[in-house]
């Protein structure tokens, strides 16, 4: 038998192994060794192709020879809603990442966002950037927290194969809401195949019936400028948009089987070449192709038909920000990294060119139609500098490309934005589960609701 | 006649201890002889792991059940998070979901285990292969259960059971696509993933009815059915409450099919009281609403004690063994 010293030794050494093995942490950026400033940097969400790392490591290298100071770790990174609070309070957080606009709002309302204007002011942006859009990462309190990185406008997808097995053609999409539908009915009629879809779970329902009541010239919510709102979802536009969606669904029968779609789910329908049409960001191209594999030749955009008294085009992008709990060293670097990785390829020739011969040469998508974060003027200079690298289908892509311009942004709305949506996704699944649903009840209960949560 | 703690320590500190014999004292040191450190040192890895992991959590939970919180700012809100969370009538709708769920799943998940064991322990030979035909489903993991049969419930007409449908004249249905079928389509899929063990404890309790039961039930002329009903089913009535019970409480934390069959949907007919959890802290806040989700997530797991509490005491009550 064991001594009880022998044993207080080996119980000890135990111990000391399990509070070692619970005593795993991530810690932020600190100085390594040669005394260079670590920073932890977003890349790309996890999964994608060797390519993707090759472009980065190259444009990693680049960077550094410039700032032989700052030490950049790529991290995978995906923006994903459920973990991201999580993972900013457990220090598992990239130091600098992206956002969605949608969702800016909220987390720097909650402190979650690091506070960046003086960065911003002293590489005099804030005069340069879209106001729209710089409306977006402006706090209640006026002050910036984030880059406005990339932007996109609502746009309408459709398959070019399917549209000729319609005898539609392909280089002339359709204009207007109710030209949408017939194409839709052809589209099934002639292929079996969804003429349009639309998303309708995990708050993608919301996003899209808000994008199309503004498409029709409504709005959902009005911004009192104070952090609070009011909710206007009962109006004229929505209950359009919703009778669009019955109509299609039961009385031409051409929406399909599928009311259980989000943003992943409806890309990757699309890409099977399950779907004629569909509404979604204008930046879609590259995961359409990269993360589902759709074969380009398919692929068509066009603009979102307006319609009514005041109407415009939902916008949205995402934000490079840097977490609320990083040193100012490390926030410093932070600000040399968004600067030369997201911002100055929009503004420089140079940095352009680089960018996109780096992205290319390594078969990433160059040349996806984005709404200028700057100006228009310097989007299609920027443009022009690229031009030899540019290999996605431009003409497949004209009919937006060409018509944007004449479309007014609008943003998303700003209060309790993920909340509403939710409630509206219920909307957008009743309508599209029930025949006989009352839109009007329907709305009339979703603005009471909504106006409760906005009161909050 | 117990007594409580409190009770306990007044009569303690009323009474005297009585004398005892030095020989019988525990010093330290004779504590520390007899091998006390050793038993200490065994125990301390489970306890560490216990607190940290288990216990800590759970007053964690409590506190951040008081607080509005999203882990990096907090402010004491009292017992706010309650009020906002039990005046929201999504959280009503959710908990009739969560009991519709439960009845649904007593309906189709109750009954079918026992017919399926007693059926299975008539059978003379094979009673292995049929067990472990009966188990197959539970050791597929749930994920790839669900996945596999939300491409079984594809509302198209070319649908797995659609085209069986079919085949036999019905037309096809909307599944998990419409509002009122997605709830019993869940309740299938969850029946035939969670059988194989209910059947397996069946199986178990019929092995210990006395044969002589069914003997003397023949002589008096009965068929099968009546000695199902006059002598197997008063037989396994203490299993069968207590796998009532165990029921109870784990449809109440339904979760996982309505998360990735439906995401709580169509227009929130699946929408449980975990998905509504989930909802709040993480899909619909970014973490704002943490306290109130974690508001929830108490009540739940009082109403899951109070649940507890009965089965272990009826367990005691009921227990034939």
């Amino acid at each position: 038998m064991k001594s009880p010293t022998r044993t207080l030794v080996a119980g000890i050494a135990a111990l000391a192994t399990v509070t070692a093995l619970a005593g795993c942490s991530a810690d932020g950026g600190e100085g390594d060794a040669s005394g260079k400033t670590e920073l932890r940097v977003a890349t790309f969400p996890p999964g994608a192709d060797a390519a993707a790392y090759d472009a980065f490591a190259a444009q990693e290298k680049q960077f550094e020879k410039e700032h032989p100071d700052i030490d950049i770790i790529g991290v995978e990174y995906e923006w994903e809603g459920p973990t991201f609070a999580v993972q900013l309070a457990g220090g598992s957080l990239p130091d600098v990442f992206t956002v969605p606009f949608t969702d800016s709002k909220t987390l720097l309302e909650n402190g979650q966002l690091m506070d960046v204007t003086d960065a911003i002011d002293e590489l005099g942006y804030t005069d340069r950037f879209n106001p729209v859009i710089l409306d977006g990462v402006t706090g209640d309190d006026g002050k910036l927290y984030g880059f406005p990185r990339q932007a996109y406008a609502a746009a309408l997808h459709y398959n070019r194969d399917l549209f000729e097995q319609a005898g539609l053609d392909p280089d002339n999409p359709p204009q207007t809401w109710d030209e949408i539908r017939e194409a839709a009915k052809a589209i099934t009629d002639a292929t079996g195949k969804a003429g349009y879809a639309q998303m309708a779970i995990n708050n993608t329902g919301g996003w899209q019936l808000t994008s199309q009541t503004v498409a029709r010239g409504g709005r959902t919510q009005t911004d009192n400028g104070d952090g609070t709102a009011e909710s206007t979802i009962d109006n004229d536009a929505t209950k359009a948009a919703l009778q669009f969606l019955h109509d299609v669904k039961w009385e031409d029968s051409s929406f399909g089987s599928k009311v259980d779609l989000d943003w992943g789910t409806i890309n990757q329908e699309f890409a099977a070449g399950n779907i004629g049409m569909y509404t979604s960001g204008s930046d879609i191209y590259t995961a359409l192709v990269r993360d589902f594999g759709m074969d380009s030749a398919i692929y068509g955009m066009t603009v979102v038909p307006l319609e009514g008294d005041d109407p415009g085009t939902l916008g949205g992008g995402d934000i490079a920000v840097m977490s609320p709990t990083i040193d100012e060293t490390t926030k410093a670097a932070g600000v040399e990294w968004i600067d030369w990785y997201y911002m100055q390829k929009l503004m420089d020739e140079d940095a352009a060119v680089q960018d996109a011969k780096t992205l290319s040469e390594s078969d990433q998508a160059v040349g996806t139609p984005l709404l200028p974060v700057l100006s228009r003027e310097l989007y299609e200079e920027s443009l022009g500098w690229i031009a030899d690298y540019i290999n996605v289908p431009v003409e497949q892509m004209a009919p937006f490309s060409e018509r944007i311009w004449d479309q007014t942004p609008v943003g998303e709305p700003k209060v309790k934005t993920q909340e509403v949506y939710s409630l509206l996704d219920s909307v957008v699944q009743t309508v599209l589960t029930d025949e006989n649903a009352d839109i009007d009840a329907l709305l009339a209960q979703a603005q009471t609701d909504a106006q409760a949560k906005l009161d909050e | 006649m117990t007594m409580t703690l409190s009770e306990q320590r007044v009569a303690a500190e009323e009474t005297p201890p009585p004398p005892v014999r030095s020989a019988r004292r525990r010093s330290p040191l004779t504590w520390y002889r007899g091998g006390g450190l050793a038993n200490l040192l065994f125990v301390l890895p489970m306890l560490f792991v216990f607190v940290f992991f288990s216990w800590s959590p759970i007053v964690q939970s409590v506190i951040m059940s008081l607080q509005k919180t999203n882990l990096i700012v907090a402010e004491w809100v009292g017992f706010d998070n309650y009020l906002v969370v039990l005046s929201d009538p999504e959280l009503g709708r959710a908990v009739i979901n969560t009991l519709w769920f439960a009845v649904l799943a007593l309906l189709f998940g109750f009954p079918l285990p026992l017919l399926m064991a007693v059926l299975m322990s008539e059978v003379r030979r094979g009673k292995g292969l049929y067990s472990a035909l009966a188990y197959l489903p539970v050791v597929i993991p749930p994920v790839v259960a669900v996945l596999l049969w939300k491409f079984f419930y594809s509302a198209d007409p070319s649908g797995v059971f659609n085209t069986v449908l079919g085949a036999v004249g019905i037309p096809p249905q909307p599944w998990i696509q419409d509002a009122v079928q997605a709830m019993p389509s869940l309740v299938l899929e969850a029946t035939w993933a969670g059988a194989g063990g209910s059947i397996i404890i069946y199986l178990a309790a019929l092995l210990g009815v006395p044969p002589e039961l069914y003997d003397a039930a023949e002589v008096d002329g009965a068929g099968i059915w009546k000695k199902v009903w006059h002598v197997t089913l008063p037989q396994l009535r203490g299993i069968l409450f207590i796998m009532l019970i165990l029921q109870v409480i784990a449809t109440a934390q339904v979760f996982l099919e309505p998360f990735l069959f439906t995401g709580g949907g169509p227009a929130g007919a699946t929408k449980t009281v975990l998905l509504y959890i989930y909802d709040k802290a993480f899909r619909n806040s970014l973490g704002g609403d943490y306290g109130e989700a974690t508001a929830v997530s108490v009540l739940l797991a009082i109403v899951l004690a109070v649940l507890s509490w009965l089965y272990f005491t009826l367990t005691d009550r009921w227990s034939t063994t």
